[in-house]
Protein backbone atom coordinates (compact mmCIF):
# COMPACT_ATOMS: atom_id res chain seq x y z
CA UNK A 1 0.00 0.00 0.00
CA UNK A 2 1.10 3.29 -1.01
CA UNK A 3 -0.40 5.29 1.98
CA UNK A 4 -0.34 5.11 5.83
CA UNK A 5 -4.12 6.26 5.22
CA UNK A 6 -4.76 2.74 2.77
CA UNK A 7 -3.77 0.53 5.78
CA UNK A 8 -6.14 2.53 8.12
CA UNK A 9 -8.67 1.93 5.52
CA UNK A 10 -8.02 -1.50 5.61
CA UNK A 11 -7.18 -2.71 9.52
CA UNK A 12 -10.81 -0.82 9.78
CA UNK A 13 -12.72 -3.33 7.38
CA UNK A 14 -11.61 -6.07 9.85
CA UNK A 15 -13.27 -4.02 12.48
CA UNK A 16 -16.39 -3.85 10.64
CA UNK A 17 -16.23 -7.08 9.43
CA UNK A 18 -16.62 -7.51 13.42
CA UNK A 19 -19.52 -5.51 14.05
CA UNK A 20 -18.35 -3.28 15.73
CA UNK A 21 -20.81 -0.18 16.67
CA UNK A 22 -17.41 2.56 17.68
CA UNK A 23 -14.55 2.47 15.98
CA UNK A 24 -11.37 5.13 17.18
CA UNK A 25 -8.49 5.66 15.08
CA UNK A 26 -5.91 7.66 15.75
CA UNK A 27 -2.36 8.98 14.66
CA UNK A 28 -0.11 10.19 16.83
CA UNK A 29 3.62 11.54 16.32
CA UNK A 30 5.92 12.60 18.51
CA UNK A 31 9.14 14.78 18.81
CA UNK A 32 11.35 12.09 18.02
CA UNK A 33 10.32 10.85 14.67
CA UNK A 34 8.07 7.90 16.00
CA UNK A 35 4.69 8.10 14.70
CA UNK A 36 1.49 5.50 16.43
CA UNK A 37 -1.23 4.54 14.75
CA UNK A 38 -4.31 2.38 16.75
CA UNK A 39 -7.86 1.22 15.64
CA UNK A 40 -10.04 0.47 18.43
CA UNK A 41 -13.01 -1.46 17.92
CA UNK A 42 -16.07 -3.13 20.03
CA UNK A 43 -16.64 -5.52 17.55
CA UNK A 44 -16.51 -9.41 18.58
CA UNK A 45 -12.77 -9.70 19.67
CA UNK A 46 -10.95 -12.55 18.97
CA UNK A 47 -9.75 -15.37 21.14
CA UNK A 48 -6.42 -16.00 21.44
CA UNK A 49 -5.36 -19.17 19.01
CA UNK A 50 -7.04 -16.71 16.54
CA UNK A 51 -5.21 -13.84 17.44
CA UNK A 52 -1.96 -15.88 17.07
CA UNK A 53 -3.00 -17.10 13.60
CA UNK A 54 -3.48 -12.96 12.77
CA UNK A 55 -0.28 -12.20 13.79
CA UNK A 56 1.54 -14.79 12.11
CA UNK A 57 1.65 -13.92 8.03
CA UNK A 58 0.69 -16.39 5.33
CA UNK A 59 -0.67 -18.41 7.79
CA UNK A 60 -3.87 -17.08 8.02
CA UNK A 61 -4.09 -17.32 4.06
CA UNK A 62 -7.59 -17.77 2.68
CA UNK A 63 -9.29 -20.57 5.41
CA UNK A 64 -9.91 -17.46 7.90
CA UNK A 65 -11.25 -15.19 5.21
CA UNK A 66 -12.51 -12.68 8.06
CA UNK A 67 -9.37 -11.51 8.16
CA UNK A 68 -6.84 -12.03 5.43
CA UNK A 69 -3.81 -10.61 4.42
CA UNK A 70 -4.21 -6.99 5.63
CA UNK A 71 -2.41 -7.60 9.17
CA UNK A 72 0.52 -8.97 8.03
CA UNK A 73 0.97 -6.76 5.50
CA UNK A 74 0.46 -3.33 7.82
CA UNK A 75 2.64 -5.52 10.09
CA UNK A 76 5.18 -5.78 7.26
CA UNK A 77 4.85 -2.09 6.99
CA UNK A 78 5.54 -1.22 10.58
CA UNK A 79 8.22 -3.24 10.58
CA UNK A 80 10.28 -2.19 7.57
CA UNK A 81 10.18 1.29 9.25
CA UNK A 82 12.21 -0.53 12.44
CA UNK A 83 8.47 -0.21 14.47
CA UNK A 84 5.98 -3.17 15.27
CA UNK A 85 2.42 -4.30 15.37
CA UNK A 86 0.87 -4.99 19.02
CA UNK A 87 -3.03 -6.60 18.50
CA UNK A 88 -5.08 -6.75 21.93
CA UNK A 89 -8.41 -8.79 21.64
CA UNK A 90 -11.25 -9.81 23.94
CA UNK A 91 -13.78 -12.13 22.45
CA UNK A 92 -17.14 -11.92 23.08
CA UNK A 93 -17.25 -15.54 24.63
CA UNK A 94 -15.40 -14.58 27.32
CA UNK A 95 -15.86 -10.67 28.11
CA UNK A 96 -19.86 -10.13 27.60
CA UNK A 97 -19.87 -6.32 28.11
CA UNK A 98 -16.10 -5.47 26.94
CA UNK A 99 -15.17 -7.20 23.92
CA UNK A 100 -13.32 -5.54 21.02
CA UNK A 101 -9.64 -5.73 19.24
CA UNK A 102 -7.21 -3.00 19.37
CA UNK A 103 -4.69 -2.74 17.03
CA UNK A 104 -1.74 -0.76 17.66
CA UNK A 105 1.53 0.38 14.77
CA UNK A 106 4.15 1.87 15.55
CA UNK A 107 6.38 3.26 12.64
CA UNK A 108 9.56 4.95 12.68
CA UNK A 109 8.27 8.10 9.85
CA UNK A 110 11.82 9.30 9.38
CA UNK A 111 12.99 5.69 7.70
CA UNK A 112 12.84 6.07 4.29
CA UNK A 113 10.64 2.95 4.20
CA UNK A 114 7.55 4.85 6.05
CA UNK A 115 4.53 5.18 3.80
CA UNK A 116 3.46 8.59 3.73
CA UNK A 117 0.34 9.38 5.69
CA UNK A 118 -1.59 10.50 2.62
CA UNK A 119 -5.27 11.37 2.04
CA UNK A 120 -6.32 10.49 5.22
CA UNK A 121 -9.82 12.83 4.60
CA UNK A 122 -10.55 10.66 1.78
CA UNK A 123 -10.19 7.17 3.87
CA UNK A 124 -12.66 9.02 6.54
CA UNK A 125 -14.67 10.15 4.32
CA UNK A 126 -14.99 7.00 2.73
CA UNK A 127 -15.73 4.88 6.11
CA UNK A 128 -18.61 7.42 7.55
CA UNK A 129 -20.52 7.72 3.71
CA UNK A 130 -20.38 3.79 3.55
CA UNK A 131 -21.41 2.84 7.25
CA UNK A 132 -23.46 5.57 8.24
CA UNK A 133 -24.39 3.73 11.20
CA UNK A 134 -21.19 3.20 13.06
CA UNK A 135 -19.58 5.26 14.99
CA UNK A 136 -16.06 6.29 14.62
CA UNK A 137 -13.61 9.05 16.40
CA UNK A 138 -11.10 10.36 14.80
CA UNK A 139 -8.10 11.84 16.62
CA UNK A 140 -4.44 13.32 14.84
CA UNK A 141 -1.94 14.94 17.29
CA UNK A 142 1.24 16.01 16.39
CA UNK A 143 3.57 18.18 18.38
CA UNK A 144 2.29 21.35 16.85
CA UNK A 145 -1.19 20.95 17.07
CA UNK A 146 -4.21 18.22 17.44
CA UNK A 147 -7.88 17.82 15.55
CA UNK A 148 -10.13 15.16 16.23
CA UNK A 149 -13.57 14.33 14.63
CA UNK A 150 -16.18 12.06 16.67
CA UNK A 151 -19.33 11.21 14.61
CA UNK A 152 -21.25 10.83 17.78
CA UNK A 153 -21.22 14.55 18.47
CA UNK A 154 -22.22 15.18 14.77
CA UNK A 155 -25.35 12.39 15.13
CA UNK A 156 -26.52 14.60 18.44
CA UNK A 157 -27.03 17.74 16.21
CA UNK A 158 -28.48 16.14 13.46
CA UNK A 159 -31.22 14.06 14.47
CA UNK A 160 -32.87 11.62 12.06
CA UNK A 161 -30.20 12.73 9.25
CA UNK A 162 -27.93 10.13 7.88
CA UNK A 163 -24.24 10.76 8.41
CA UNK A 164 -24.26 9.50 4.50
CA UNK A 165 -26.13 12.86 3.03
CA UNK A 166 -24.26 14.43 0.89
CA UNK A 167 -24.29 17.74 2.44
CA UNK A 168 -23.01 16.18 5.77
CA UNK A 169 -20.37 14.58 3.91
CA UNK A 170 -19.19 17.50 2.43
CA UNK A 171 -19.22 18.99 5.60
CA UNK A 172 -16.51 16.29 6.86
CA UNK A 173 -14.52 16.78 4.41
CA UNK A 174 -14.32 20.73 4.74
CA UNK A 175 -13.65 20.25 8.31
CA UNK A 176 -11.03 18.31 8.36
CA UNK A 177 -9.33 20.46 5.29
CA UNK A 178 -9.46 23.10 7.44
CA UNK A 179 -8.41 21.44 10.82
CA UNK A 180 -5.59 20.01 8.88
CA UNK A 181 -4.68 23.24 7.28
CA UNK A 182 -3.56 24.14 10.92
CA UNK A 183 -1.94 21.12 12.47
CA UNK B 1 -14.33 28.09 10.88
CA UNK B 2 -16.44 24.97 10.22
CA UNK B 3 -19.02 24.82 13.11
CA UNK B 4 -20.98 21.90 14.26
CA UNK B 5 -23.99 24.92 14.63
CA UNK B 6 -23.71 24.58 10.88
CA UNK B 7 -24.64 20.79 10.75
CA UNK B 8 -28.04 22.34 12.62
CA UNK B 9 -28.72 24.45 9.10
CA UNK B 10 -28.64 20.81 7.27
CA UNK B 11 -30.60 19.21 9.61
CA UNK B 12 -33.24 21.60 8.88
CA UNK B 13 -32.87 21.93 5.47
CA UNK B 14 -32.76 17.83 4.87
CA UNK B 15 -36.14 17.78 6.98
CA UNK B 16 -37.88 18.93 3.75
CA UNK B 17 -36.23 16.11 1.66
CA UNK B 18 -36.40 12.84 3.44
CA UNK B 19 -39.11 12.00 1.27
CA UNK B 20 -37.24 12.05 -1.34
CA UNK B 21 -34.90 9.05 -0.18
CA UNK B 22 -37.77 6.23 -0.21
CA UNK B 23 -36.00 4.83 -2.99
CA UNK B 24 -32.89 4.60 -2.41
CA UNK B 25 -31.77 1.43 -3.24
CA UNK B 26 -33.14 0.79 -6.61
CA UNK B 27 -29.54 1.28 -7.99
CA UNK B 28 -26.84 -0.02 -5.88
CA UNK B 29 -22.88 0.75 -6.83
CA UNK B 30 -20.91 -1.64 -4.93
CA UNK B 31 -17.07 -1.12 -4.78
CA UNK B 32 -15.30 -4.12 -3.50
CA UNK B 33 -13.08 -2.58 -0.70
CA UNK B 34 -10.87 -5.88 0.86
CA UNK B 35 -6.88 -5.39 1.11
CA UNK B 36 -6.77 -6.60 -3.14
CA UNK B 37 -9.34 -3.89 -3.62
CA UNK B 38 -7.62 -1.00 -1.55
CA UNK B 39 -4.12 -2.02 -2.82
CA UNK B 40 -5.59 -1.88 -6.25
CA UNK B 41 -7.13 1.81 -5.53
CA UNK B 42 -10.69 1.19 -4.36
CA UNK B 43 -10.72 4.03 -2.21
CA UNK B 44 -10.48 7.04 -5.38
CA UNK B 45 -13.29 4.94 -7.50
CA UNK B 46 -15.59 4.93 -4.65
CA UNK B 47 -15.01 8.24 -3.81
CA UNK B 48 -15.45 9.69 -7.19
CA UNK B 49 -18.64 7.97 -7.56
CA UNK B 50 -19.60 9.12 -4.40
CA UNK B 51 -18.98 12.62 -5.84
CA UNK B 52 -20.49 12.01 -9.46
CA UNK B 53 -23.75 10.67 -7.59
CA UNK B 54 -24.05 13.46 -5.20
CA UNK B 55 -23.39 16.04 -7.98
CA UNK B 56 -26.27 14.67 -10.35
CA UNK B 57 -28.76 14.89 -7.51
CA UNK B 58 -28.78 11.39 -7.93
CA UNK B 59 -28.37 10.44 -3.94
CA UNK B 60 -31.99 9.93 -3.45
CA UNK B 61 -32.46 6.88 -5.97
CA UNK B 62 -28.47 5.46 -6.38
CA UNK B 63 -26.72 3.92 -3.20
CA UNK B 64 -22.78 3.50 -3.45
CA UNK B 65 -21.64 1.27 -0.79
CA UNK B 66 -18.81 -1.14 0.18
CA UNK B 67 -18.26 -4.55 0.81
CA UNK B 68 -15.63 -7.30 0.99
CA UNK B 69 -13.30 -9.48 -1.21
CA UNK B 70 -15.47 -10.55 -4.34
CA UNK B 71 -12.84 -13.56 -5.22
CA UNK B 72 -11.15 -12.21 -8.85
CA UNK B 73 -8.45 -10.17 -7.18
CA UNK B 74 -6.61 -10.13 -10.39
CA UNK B 75 -9.18 -8.05 -11.30
CA UNK B 76 -9.47 -5.42 -8.45
CA UNK B 77 -10.93 -2.40 -8.49
CA UNK B 78 -14.00 -4.40 -9.24
CA UNK B 79 -17.81 -2.80 -9.20
CA UNK B 80 -20.83 -3.82 -9.21
CA UNK B 81 -23.87 -2.56 -10.12
CA UNK B 82 -27.20 -4.23 -9.45
CA UNK B 83 -30.27 -2.67 -10.34
CA UNK B 84 -34.00 -4.05 -9.21
CA UNK B 85 -35.05 -6.77 -12.49
CA UNK B 86 -31.53 -6.73 -13.64
CA UNK B 87 -28.86 -8.63 -13.92
CA UNK B 88 -25.77 -7.63 -11.92
CA UNK B 89 -23.11 -5.83 -13.77
CA UNK B 90 -19.38 -5.85 -13.28
CA UNK B 91 -16.91 -3.40 -13.85
CA UNK B 92 -13.23 -4.51 -13.45
CA UNK B 93 -9.86 -2.73 -13.42
CA UNK B 94 -11.97 0.31 -12.70
CA UNK B 95 -10.45 3.84 -11.98
CA UNK B 96 -11.30 7.42 -11.33
CA UNK B 97 -11.57 8.00 -14.65
CA UNK B 98 -14.10 5.64 -15.93
CA UNK B 99 -16.71 6.60 -13.29
CA UNK B 100 -17.90 9.68 -15.25
CA UNK B 101 -19.10 7.24 -18.26
CA UNK B 102 -20.47 4.72 -16.34
CA UNK B 103 -22.44 7.23 -14.11
CA UNK B 104 -23.45 9.21 -17.29
CA UNK B 105 -24.29 6.54 -19.93
CA UNK B 106 -25.51 3.57 -17.19
CA UNK B 107 -26.87 4.88 -13.78
CA UNK B 108 -28.76 7.47 -15.82
CA UNK B 109 -29.01 6.20 -19.41
CA UNK B 110 -29.67 2.87 -18.71
CA UNK B 111 -26.97 1.43 -20.71
CA UNK B 112 -23.80 -0.38 -19.04
CA UNK B 113 -20.95 0.67 -20.41
CA UNK B 114 -19.96 -2.69 -21.93
CA UNK B 115 -16.32 -2.31 -22.65
CA UNK B 116 -15.25 -2.08 -19.01
CA UNK B 117 -17.19 -5.21 -17.99
CA UNK B 118 -15.43 -8.21 -17.12
CA UNK B 119 -16.44 -10.29 -20.15
CA UNK B 120 -14.54 -7.65 -22.49
CA UNK B 121 -11.69 -6.11 -19.91
CA UNK B 122 -8.57 -8.34 -20.38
Amino acid sequence: MKELSLYILDIVQNSITAGAKNIGISITEYDNGMLQMKVTDDGCGMDEETLNQVKKPFYTSRTTRKVGLGVPYLIMAAEQTGGRVVINSRDQEQYIDDHGTEVTADFNSRHIDFPPIGDIISTLSLLIHTNPNIDFYFHHSSPTGSLKLETKEMRQVLGDVPLNTPEVLEWIKDYLTEQYSTL
Amino acid sequence: MKTLAELVEIRDRMKEKVALREGLGDKRIVVGMATCGIAAGARPVLNTFVSAINESGLSGTVSVTQTGCIGICQYEPVVEVFEKGKDKVTYVKMTADKVARIVEEHIKGGKPVKEFTIGEVK
